[in-house]
């Protein structure tokens, strides 16, 4: 991976011209690279990652991981109906997986009964999809490489040779 | 009661910098630059193999040498990643640390009255270790025009007929420089003319970001002159372990092993085992950490410099050695103003070496938004 995206990639708000002084590279081809990326599609977007639990006072929120089998249709085989599913707004990810089922779907809502809701009313009801498992998630350890807990205090001395 | 210290303890030049530390030790909500080990924990990989090590029962001591199996690993990294070839029963010691080996090393060489050449700014275990064992440290101050690298010429000038070895240390603490191989053969020039021992600590080798690293063993005709160190503590974060080792020529070893096996037995078993650990499955860990400070590095010289503390590049390590001249202040009035003013925590020159005036050592191994904090707060004082 290009340095600039290893270090947005772990830190989207480092600016440009600190990515200059860290690489060694100009400030404008720094820019230039990075614009680059955003219009070719690899950086896709900027966002933060938060720690739900640490929310007081937030709307509850339930997570669930959903096993959908589905038929491939002629010609397009799993696009069309992964279209279908993903533009849903309570979908956060959709995936194409090998195994006992096709799709894994990450679906957000309110509580358990929107979101039994939609997979009743909204997935299963789709006529390519033969088959859901729903698994309601129960506890976040880790998402997408950061572990969610608060960072442990330095354990050095604060000075040493 | 009057307790009697031994006249060569006593003799050790008393820190004055003791007190400082103490300062800073005691103070809350530092940000501290003052670091001399990675802010990396040792990777998980490493962490997990001594964890299981205890589950099994792995508690008892070890050869004194160290356990075989690390011994052949290390000789298996020697020679695939620098064609040395070492033999791991005869020219291989484990010890705690490379600070352990240093100490092994003058006591199994040197006679009261012998002498060995060590440079300044350097790591502060290098005089004293000299001074317990009864030799006489010459010290060649190294210049920032020379990129703080010790030159042939100074290796001439510091020779005496008593010199036994010369200590080096690169890439160094604190001062970032390393050699390339061109600078390594023009002091082997020199030091086979002079018929020295090379005591060489290589602890920081893989964090050298600008040329690859050359152990000075690898060197025609140097590896019988040579006694090579290196550790587990900076390139794996792995300080706590207490793993080092040390490489060279079979009676040298063997003294070093005599002293070891009566005031160590042998270092810590799941220290050991991490190492190996760390030998086997840790390429990745280190090539990810490097790449960081090599990032740091750069913007931490960059910043300093913006901020009129001229700072040359530092090839290694993840210390600068910016100079503070311009300020006026010493280098210790330096570290106790920023200390109190701006509770940013630094190690002021003279820690290494009474000449060291005018410098202050920075460590890098501190995340990206500390050392950006840092460097803003530095600027603060300096308005
Ligand atoms: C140059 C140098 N040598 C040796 C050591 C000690 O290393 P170890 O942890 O292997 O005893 C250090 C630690 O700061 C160092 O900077």
């Amino acid at each position: 991976m290009d340095e600039i995206l290893e270090i947005l990639s772990n830190n989207a708000r480092v600016t440009p011209a600190e990515i200059a002084k860290m690489t060694g590279k100009s400030e404008s081809s720094v820019k230039s690279a990075i614009k680059k990326y955003e219009n070719n599609g690899t950086i896709l977007a900027y966002k933060t990652v938060i720690d739900q639990d640490q929310l007081k006072g937030a709307r509850p929120c339930v997570r669930a991981l959903i096993e959908v089998s589905v038929s491939p249709q002629k010609k397009v085989g799993f696009e069309a109906v992964a279209e279908r599913i993903y533009s849903f707004p309570e979908v956060v990810s959709c995936y194409l997986v090998s195994g006992a089922y096709d799709l894994l779907v990450v679906v957000e809502g309110e509580n358990l009964q929107t979101v039994s809701n939609f997979v009743a009313t909204k997935l299963s009801s789709l006529d390519q999809v033969r088959g859901t498992a729903t698994h309601f998630l129960l506890k976040k350890y880790k998402e997408d490489g950061h572990i969610l807990k608060k960072k442990d205090d330095d354990k050095r001395l604060n000075i040493s040779y | 009661m009057k307790y009697q210290i031994s006249q060569k303890v006593e003799n050790l030049a008393p820190s004055g910098i003791r007190a400082f530390f103490d300062l800073v030790l005691g103070m809350k909500d530092v940000i501290s630059l003052g670091v001399g080990e990675p802010d990396f924990m040792s990777p998980w990989h490493i962490r997990e193999e001594a964890i299981h090590s205890l589950e099994q029962g792995f508690t008892s001591y070890t050869s004194n040498k160290g356990m075989p199996e690390l011994r052949k690993e290390i000789c298996r990294h020697m020679s695939h990643r620098f064609g040395v070839k070492y033999d791991f029963d005869e020219e291989t010691l484990i010890t705690v640390g490379v600070s352990e080996a240093l100490d092994l090393v003058v006591r199994a060489i040197l006679n009261p009255g012998d002498a060995v050449i060590i440079h300044q700014p350097c790591y502060v275990s290098y005089g004293p270790v000299v001074e317990l064992a009864g030799g006489d440290p010459i010290v060649i101050q190294t210049r920032v025009e020379d990129g703080f690298k010790v030159t042939p010429e100074q290796i001439e000038k510091a020779y005496t007929k008593k010199t036994r070895a010369i200590m080096l240390n690169y890439p160094c603490n604190p001062t970032g420089a390393s050699y390339t191989k061109a600078e390594l053969n023009a002091l082997c020039k020199v030091i086979k003319k002079l018929d020295l021992l090379v005591i060489s600590d290589e602890v920081y080798d893989e964090l050298t970001y600008d040329f690859d690293h050359t152990p000075i063993s690898a060197l025609p005709g140097m590896k019988e002159r040579v006694i090579y160190m290196n550790g587990f503590s900076k390139s794996y974060a792995m300080t706590g372990f207490r793993i080092g080792w040390a490489c060279g020529p079979k009676p040298i070893i063997d003294a070093m092993t005599k002293i070891h096996q009566y005031t160590m037995l042998c270092a810590s078993i799941t220290g050991q085992i991490a190492a190996c650990e760390a030998l086997k499955n840790g390429t990745k860990s280190v090539q990810e950490m490097k790449r960081e400070y090599n990032r740091r590095r750069r913007f931490v010289v960059s910043g300093l410099n913006d901020l009129g503390l001229t700072c040359h590049m530092p090839q290694g390590a993840f210390y600068v050695f910016p100079s503070i001249k311009n300020t006026g202040m010493s280098s210790m009035d330096f570290a106790q103003n920023l200390l109190k003013e701006q509770k940013v925590a630094l190690v002021p020159g003279v820690a290494f070496g009474h000449d060291c005036e005018g410098y202050v050592r920075i460590s890098y191994a501190s995340s990206y938004d500390n050392l950006k904090e840092a460097l803003t707060r530095i600027g603060e004082f300096l308005k």
